[in-house]
């Protein structure tokens, strides 16, 4: 087969543009993800039974079934119920923009905030003692000792997550959004260069991806900054 | 030891005329009535039958490959399928991908609406327009002045897509549209506007450089036409000729 540098280079304003609602649709889910992701896994780590069971329905739902299969059922399901479309939510849910956002949101929050209950369980049980002990409250116990510790736990696994988000981002071409793969997939409805289209959208995903890995070490870096001082400190001695 | 290789030699070449004489076809399975999953998990629909006519006709066994529509031409190819039996148009951009052979039908476009909306289909601006993408469809829908274009990666999306009231109008090929239409889910809705004529022929799309293929597809369709046998499946789904 020939290969044809000119289409990929004559794309690349749109896959561009593209590009950035993908940025867009993944930064702002992720975010808001991490801020929901914060009372979920306090609930999912409560004694009591019930504050327990409803996060735990939620993340098992959102966990447990794939992706696209939340985004029909949420685009071209919902649509489909008059009560849906006469309610006030409708202008919103009308545009596959917010659903695509608050699918993907629900998503990444239900992974975000398992992720995060692990890192809440696995915090050293001396640490919170010594809380205890000179009588912090359970409030700011939680805030100056409990999620500290519990980010940074997570912080290597949360990487994944954003990952995962930015790759998965792809289905929101499947309910007509011009997102880095739909714009990919409707220029090669006109050029029918599959191959050549595809490898540069894969080539930016890659581009971003590899942005993010590298802006993440430095942030994680910084924030386990005591433990580089350990590790180094124990290689200085042997 | 020389007459056994000659006797493998032999079958070698008789299995491979055998392989070669099986035609896969290639089709996408969800734009009824032309090509869907029939009931029993099948390819079946105008096209299906068609397909089966023409392999019939040319003496040859066929089996049926679907594949989705947006990479329908990339599947035919890299080789999965021989010939494209999916509806689709004989257009200039196509043809420098692949070879069609004559049409086997025609087609014009259709506005659809919900009943009782008054549209100008002279002027759709600030409205959106609803297609399946990767079609003649699409490219009209995407044409229009003013109008915001949504493509759907299949026909049953763009309709689903039209009864949540998402899009103001759908852009179809005339004849599945006519088959909605009659349908349950398409109750409530209607054509509006004249017929979009665009010239619009369907053909089987082969490999460039298969022109035996072609040649024996084309030398099929004419002989279904002289012996009834397309007017049987023409009348099997529409009251009116499509060729």
């Amino acid at each position: 087969m020939s290969w044809n540098w000119e289409v990929i280079f004559s794309s690349l304003p749109k896959l561009l543009e593209g590009t950035l609602l993908t940025l867009e649709l993944v930064v702002i889910s992720l975010l808001v993800g991490a801020v929901l992701s914060i009372p979920l896994a306090l609930m999912r780590t409560s004694a009591n039974p019930l504050i327990r069971g409803i996060p735990l329905g939620y993340t098992f739902f959102f966990r447990g079934t794939p992706l696209l299969v939340q985004l029909f059922l949420f685009y071209y399901g919902l649509a489909q119920f008059d009560a849906v479309r006469e309610s006030i939510f409708w202008p919103y849910l009308r545009e596959a923009y917010w659903c695509a956002l608050i699918v993907f949101t629900l998503n990444t929050t239900a992974y975000t905030t398992e992720i995060l209950r692990g890192a809440i369980q696995a915090v050293p049980n001396g640490e919170i003692e010594a809380a205890q002990s000179i009588g912090m409250s359970r409030a700011l116990m939680f805030r100056r000792i409990t999620l500290p510790l519990a980010y940074r736990i997570a912080l290597p696994a949360y990487s994944n997550e954003i990952i995962l988000m930015l790759k998965g981002s792809a289905l929101a071409s499947t309910i007509t959004l011009l997102d880095l793969t739909g714009m990919a997939r409707t220029i090669i409805a006109r050029t029918y260069m599959p191959i050549e289209i595809f490898f540069a959208a894969g080539c930016i995903y890659l581009l971003l991806t590899f942005i993010f890995v590298q802006l993440y070490r430095l942030f994680e870096r910084r924030m386990l900054r005591h433990q580089a001082a350990r590790t180094s400190d124990a290689s200085a001695t042997s | 030891m020389k007459s056994i290789l000659v006797g493998l030699l032999a079958m070698m070449l008789v299995s491979g005329n055998a392989l070669a004489d099986k035609i896969r076809i290639g089709t996408e399975g969800a734009y009824p009535p032309f090509n869907m999953i029939g009931k029993d998990g099948k390819p079946a629909g105008f096209d299906v039958d068609i397909a089966k006519a023409l392999c019939e006709k040319m003496g040859t066994d066929c089996a049926f490959v679907t594949q989705d529509w947006d990479g329908i031409i990339p599947g035919l190819l890299a080789g999965k399928y021989d010939a494209i039996v999916a509806s689709m148009s004989i257009t200039e951009e196509r043809m420098r991908a692949v070879d069609f052979t004559n049409k086997y039908y025609s087609n014009s476009l259709r506005f659809i609406v919900k009943k009782g909306t008054d549209i100008d289909t002279g002027n759709l601006k600030g409205m959106s327009v609803g297609a399946q993408r990767a079609t003649i469809a699409a490219n009209h829908a995407e044409s229009i002045e003013g109008a915001k274009a949504k493509l759907y990666d299949t026909q049953e999306n763009a309709y689903l897509d039209l009864s949540s009231g998402r899009i103001d109008v759908l852009v179809t090929d005339m004849l599945p549209g006519y088959d909605w239409l009659k349908s349950e889910q398409g109750q409530d809705y209607q054509f509006i506007g004249k017929t979009i004529d665009i010239d619009d022929k369907i053909g089987i799309a082969v490999r460039k450089g298969d022109g035996k293929l072609r040649d024996r597809l084309n030398k099929a369709i004419t002989e279904i036409i002289k012996d009834g046998t397309y007017a049987t499946i023409n009348s099997k789904y529409f009251p009116f000729s499509v060729y």
